[in-house]
């Protein structure tokens, strides 16, 4: 290999049309519902007929028997780019990504990017226990934590080694809950504070009760397309600056305490053009607050080890210094399974587009949206990244 | 440190007998390599036969060099803890009802790292020594353990899940008239047994050892002949609730093959008592075992089945035992497979020809009772399924492993 292919800009593609279905905590509908119904808000709100969709990307975990082909069918689809993103909270920014170059290269004119996901009683722990084979055969039957277990010992590790305090977990989960209280979907509507934080039962130390998501029922959504078939439906276009994707990155640090961006980030920001202090605001994959922080680090807002500081010195609410997780995330909105990493896609459309359905980032010019996902055994092995810019 | 457990009380007959829950038991196939190792009390794992890395968890192709011949072998168990953590909520209802899980990332001194439960006397950041243990679910888990032993620590609650340990159990010997059921007595009220009952099949009969076993601590005579299934069935009736360790010690030994033996009574007599009396036994106390899997400290936990090696691989001078026994080894896995469900292991125990009056005219090396009954004794402390007693058995096995039909032949001669 001599030294990397410049890569192509995304000129010319915009993500648009945010859909979200509102989550509820059990659901007696199962996974093909939720896809459904945020299918047919695509297709309500573009004013298109679901035949003129001929791209179809999906994410989610609770779909057995079925996969992408088979909702075809089942929808009434038939489309001519079909893709399965089956990468948890990286699938929004990689689903993203993929559709954006097959739409430039002309493979397919409109992408329905689709994540939703159901939460039946018990299926929650159906899904921890088949996890993957790793886990199956070397994680789960230790406790039963799930992923709960795996991030308290990456935060125990990290606390232990750049000195992050439960405080500082704290404050990046009470500023989402205020962001949260006026977002309408979210599951979690009263405010937390430092001291319910501090004061919440252990789940598995260090991690308690408001540093875990609650599993819930959802789907999120938005389409991919050109520019100008974009503004032919009059939905504004949110361009794609950058974007980035790794996957099982820096295997050979004992504890994971970074994700794959270090490896791509210098990247993300010269394809974009842009730097860290140009960004209006930021959605990091939120499955735990420690996994945040050190995203503020590998993205480049900060060094390695550097997030505690960084936390204690920053205000992460929308109208705060560093708007971040603006919907209040998946800690205080609910993880709808796969649809997890969509939420962060979603709401910068909305924030970008000056059609937040909270509080309003002013001026919201440049966002930057944060994927991670799969604890395949001991670590997050898929993290991803793009920098999206409001209609021109 | 370890608190020592208490003597646990009588049992409130009132109180609900908890029922035993397991947990994940889901492995796949190639994980199995870890279930033989534990099986054993070994420490394998998957180690490169091209490039000699060591792999955990298992795999199907070599991360280093993409190789797909990954035997499991023997490695160094030592390890660093890197972080920890104690599970508290739990979706399994298993670990729910049991105090919080403690487990680690623990770095193997072999290479990789390996999630473990953590015994309580493991310090943070600790050097542990790992053991590849079977769960209650019968599934291969790691435990680390602190480095050097540590007072009661066979009492840590986590790893007394993955043991059968007598101590405060109460144990059912089916034979004392002979050595082995005498030695085995012996060995379990030195190991801590609160009570052993043992089995006679005429209690009026005098028999040789009786003074010394009689005198034993928490020994107590009941009336068994496993020939008789209204005997066996009697006796479960009157304590299989309160039997947490079966131990079946009848012996039935004779000389002679197929063609030159003793005609078929001599196979009758030891199919009745070795393979019907195990059946006789696994249907009498199997229920009330496989419902007490849970039950407190003196939870059921074992059924110990002393087999003969030749089990594995017919030795046709003893050809028709050999044969018995095999049948009974069957059984076993039988047996183990529905006890499985409550928790409760089945061991075997494998060994060549005993230091017994039946086996008196083979030349040595052979088993004493009290090594095979100490031999039961660790099995059951460290929760190991098969173990092979004995050079002979040791022989056999590994013979087995490397050409059985070089076995059968010299066997045979």
């Amino acid at each position: 290999m001599t030294g990397r292919h410049p890569r192509k800009a995304y000129d010319g593609v915009v993500a648009c049309l945010p859909v979200t279905i509102p989550y509820r905590r059990y659901s007696t509908n199962n996974a093909q519902w939720w896809i459904g119904r945020a299918l047919r808000e695509l297709v309500r709100g573009s004013g298109l007929r679901a035949q003129d969709i001929d791209g179809f990307s999906l994410s989610s975990f609770t779909l057995a028997p079925d996969t992408a082909i088979g909702l075809t069918q089942h929808f009434g689809l038939s489309p001519r780019w079909l893709d399965t993103v089956p990468l948890g909270g990286a699938a929004a920014v990689v689903s993203l990504r993929r559709a954006a170059r097959a739409v430039q290269s002309g493979d397919v004119d409109i992408v329905a990017c689709v994540a939703g996901d159901t939460n039946h009683v018990d299926s929650f722990r159906k899904t921890l226990a088949h996890f993957s084979r790793f886990s199956q055969d070397a994680v789960y039957p230790y406790g039963a934590g799930g992923a709960n277990a795996s991030f308290a010992m990456i935060a125990r590790n990290y606390m232990d080694i750049y000195g992050a305090r439960r405080e500082d977990f704290g404050k990046i989960c009470v500023a989402q809950r205020q962001n949260a209280l006026s977002y309408p979907h979210a599951l979690m509507k009263s405010p937390l504070t430092l001291d319910a934080y501090m004061a919440a039962r252990p789940i598995a130390d260090p991690i308690h009760l408001f540093d875990c998501v609650m599993p819930c029922a959802g789907a999120e959504a938005f389409l991919v397309c050109r520019e100008d078939v974009a503004r032919s439906l009059n939905l504004p276009g949110v361009r794609i600056l950058s974007t980035i994707e790794r996957h099982n990155a820096c295997a050979d640090d004992p504890v994971q305490v970074r994700g794959g961006w270090v490896v791509d980030i210098d990247e993300l920001w010269s394809m974009a053009g842009v730097k860290p202090s140009d960004v209006d605001f930021v959605e990091t994959y939120d499955d735990y607050p420690v996994i945040s922080m050190m995203q503020f680090e590998d993205l480049g807002f900060c060094k390695k080890g550097e997030g505690p500081d960084f936390v204690r010195s920053h205000t992460f609410t929308n109208d705060g210094d560093f708007p971040h997780n603006t919907s209040g995330g998946q800690l205080s909105v609910g993880q709808a399974g796969a649809a997890g990493g969509h939420l962060g896609v979603v709401e910068a459309l909305r924030q970008l587009t000056g059609k937040a359905l909270g509080t309003q980032v002013q001026d919201a010019a440049i966002g930057l949206v944060s994927g991670f996902g799969m604890i395949n055994y001991d670590r997050g092995l898929s993290s991803c990244a793009a920098l999206l810019a409001r209609p021109s | 440190m370890t608190a020592p457990l208490d003597r646990p009380k009588r049992k409130n007959p009132l109180a609900r007998t908890r029922l035993p829950l397991l947990p994940p038991a889901a492995r796949s196939r190639t994980a199995h390599g870890l279930t033989a190792a534990a099986a054993e009390g070994r420490f394998a794992l998957q180690v490169c036969a091209e490039c000699q890395a060591v792999l955990y968890p298992p795999r199907e192709a070599c991360p280093s060099c993409l190789s797909a011949r990954l035997p499991f072998k023997d490695v160094e168990a030592g390890g660093t803890v890197l972080t920890e953590t104690t599970v508290h909520i739990s979706p399994e209802p298993y670990f729910r009802e049991r105090p919080a899980s403690r487990i680690g990332l623990v770095k193997l001194d072999a290479g990789p790292t390996a999630v473990a439960h953590l015994h309580g006397d493991v310090g943070v950041k600790a050097r542990v020594r790992l053991e590849l243990k079977l769960d209650r679910s019968g599934a291969p888990v790691m435990v680390a353990l602190p480095q050097e032993d540590t007072p009661n620590m066979a009492d840590d609650p986590a790893l007394r899940e993955m043991t059968c340990d007598p101590k405060f159990r109460r144990v059912l010997i089916t034979d004392g008239r002979n050595a082995l059921g005498q030695a085995m007595a012996k060995a379990m009220v030195d190991a801590g047994a609160s009570l052993v009952f043992v089995g006679l099949d005429n209690t009026w009969k005098p028999f040789a050892g009786e003074d010394k076993l009689k005198a034993l601590k928490g020994v107590e005579f009941v009336p068994l002949d496993l020939t008789d299934s209204n005997s066996v069935t009697e006796l479960a009736l009157q304590i299989g609730a309160r039997v947490d360790i079966v131990i079946n010690t009848a012996e039935h030994v004779r000389a002679g093959g197929m063609v030159g033996g003793h005609g078929l009574n001599d196979a009758r007599d030891t199919m009745e008592l070795r393979y019907f009396g195990l059946m006789r036994l696994a249907q009498a106390f199997g229920p009330v075992l496989r419902m007490r899997g849970a039950d407190g400290v003196n939870s059921a936990a074992a059924f110990v089945n002393l087999l003969s090696v030749h089990a594995l691989a017919n030795w046709p001078a003893y050809g028709v035992f050999s044969a018995v026994e095999a049948a009974c080894l069957s059984a076993a896995q039988s047996l183990r497979a529905e006890l499985r469900g409550g928790g409760v292991k089945v061991v075997n125990a494998f060994a060549g020809p005993l230091e017994t009056e039946w086996y008196q005219t083979l030349p040595p090396p052979k088993v004493a009772p009290s090594a095979l009954a100490k031999a039961v004794v660790d099995a059951l402390r460290k929760g190991t399924e098969d173990v092979f007693v004995g050079d002979v058995a040791q022989d056999i096995r590994a013979r087995l492993a490397v050409n059985p039909k070089a076995l059968e032949r010299e066997l045979g001669e």
